[in-house]
Formats: C-alpha cells, structure tokens, sequence
C-alpha cells in the first residue's frame, strides 16, 4: 500500500521539533523500532535546519515542504527549499564541511543523514533551491516479546 | 518538549545537566547561557551530563564542539557522562570522543577532575 503526506511551514527554527515530530507520527503506523524512529527524526532535523540557516539564511517568510511516502516497509522523504542553493554540493557533503563555521555548525548534517538513511541525494540549484531526497528500508522481522 | 539546562559550579568544574530535546532551535538559546557561565564562574572544567537529554542533532554537537573550544583556552577539559545510546553514536559518528572525555556518571567525571561531589 502506498501512503503519502505533505507538510508545508514557515521557516523558522521553532518548526524544527514540529517537522521531526510530525513525520515522526506519519511513520509511526509501519510500527518502527525505537532506533529507526529516532533516525528519521534526526534526518529530518538536519534536512529542515539546514534549508533554514542555509537556504534562507535564516529568513522567516520562506515555507519548508516535507513529502513523505510509505511503500510498505519503505519510506521516502523529500525535504526542500526554495533558497539560495548549494554551490558546490560535493564539497556540502563532505564531513565537518560547514558554510558557517562562525555559527558553530559542526558540519555533520548531511555525514548523519547518509548514516541514518539507505539512500541519500542532493538536487540544488543556485537562487531555486535545495532538494534532499532519501529512502530507508524498515527492519521487516520485528521480535515480538510477550 | 524544549530544553532545559541546569548549570552548577563544583570547584572549579562547571556542571551543565541538560534535559529535553537539543536542536538548532534550542542549541542557540542554550549557546548564549552556557557562554555567560562559563565567564561569570572562574571554572577551568566542564562536565555535560546528558541524563535526560531525549533527543540530539548535529546542532547539539555544535554547541558542544563551541564550549570544548572555550575550555581548551581555560586550560581545561570536558567531560561528558549520563550519554544515551542515540546520543553516543552522534558523538561516535563526528569523532567527538577523540576531544571530549566520556564517564559513567557525574560523580566519577567530578573524582577524575580532583573534585569531590
């Protein structure tokens, strides 16, 4: 069966606990194990802070859209910006690379979310935005205690 | 939901107990309290007690990584204890334990700074 949900909110950092508790909820009817629901409540913080400090600058007129499809046991989360894009998205990708270091970001967003995430992909475009796309496979055999 | 920080100063150890979810949102709040600590106490040490911290993202480690740098110009060191599993495998993940010392619990991170609690 496929299940899909779409979230639209303002940009701004209060909407961070919002989004990963709101995502958090959607997949909560595959029955994920503890580990799996905090891993996609963490890529989903890293995906949505990120289009806020970096693409828009921390502005808070923008909107940041969340689409998220359950295929069976697998999900797909697409978290994107209509910001200032990435210049150089190989170079974003690379452990502890950050754009604002004076911000103490620690550079570790996008390491985190390729660990937490089967797939991860990067579409940006400068002045259109940043598109984050990722799928994860849930852990089929689940250990029933009784 | 949210955090909440209790600073407590031991010697000359700072103790941050941090509580709740640690995000950009929160990391940036806590920043500013953390800094004014850190100057208005004279404290060398810092020990991060995680107990009760129920969430954490690379925002958390951020902050974390700001205030090691501060201490390390006191002449001082961290130590973080009471960590989490989810916690513990971000700080496995950035290598922040090459830098930040881990203990059990606060009352062993205190012995090993030459504090008693």
């Amino acid at each position: 069966m496929k299940n899909e949900m779409n979230l639209e909110f303002s940009s701004v950092s209060e909407n961070e606990a919002f989004a990963r508790v709101t995502v958090a909820a959607f997949i909560a009817q595959l029955d994920p194990t503890m580990d799996e629901l905090t891993e996609i409540k963490t890529v989903v913080s890293e995906a949505v802070t990120n289009a806020i400090i970096h693409g828009y600058n921390r502005e808070a007129h923008h909107k940041v859209y969340i689409t998220c499809t359950l295929n069976d046991e697998e999900i797909e989360l697409t978290i994107k910006d209509n910001g200032i894009g990435i210049p150089n998205v190989t170079e974003a990708l690379e452990p502890l690379y950050t754009s604002k270091p004076e911000m103490e970001r620690s550079g570790m967003g996008f390491t985190i979310m390729e660990n937490f995430m089967d797939s991860v992909e990067v579409i940006s475009n400068p002045n259109e935005g940043t598109a984050v796309y990722m799928t994860k496979q849930l852990s089929k055999t689940k250990t029933v205690y009784n | 939901m949210g955090l909440h920080s209790i600073f407590d100063v031991k010697g000359d150890v700072l103790i941050v107990r941090l509580s709740g979810e640690l995000d950009h949102h929160e990391a940036e709040l806590l920043r500013d309290k953390w800094k004014d600590m850190l100057y208005v106490n004279p404290v060398k040490h810092i020990i991060l007690n995680l107990e009760e911290v129920t969430f954490m993202d690379s925002s958390g480690l951020g902050v974390v990584l700001g205030r090691y740098k501060e201490v390390i110009q006191l002449g001082g060191e961290m130590v973080v204890c009471s960590i989490s599993p989810p916690v513990k495998r971000l700080f496995e993940m950035s290598g922040l334990f090459k830098i930040v010392r881990l203990e059990e619990n606060e009352e062993f991170a205190l012995a090993t700074l030459g504090v008693a609690s």
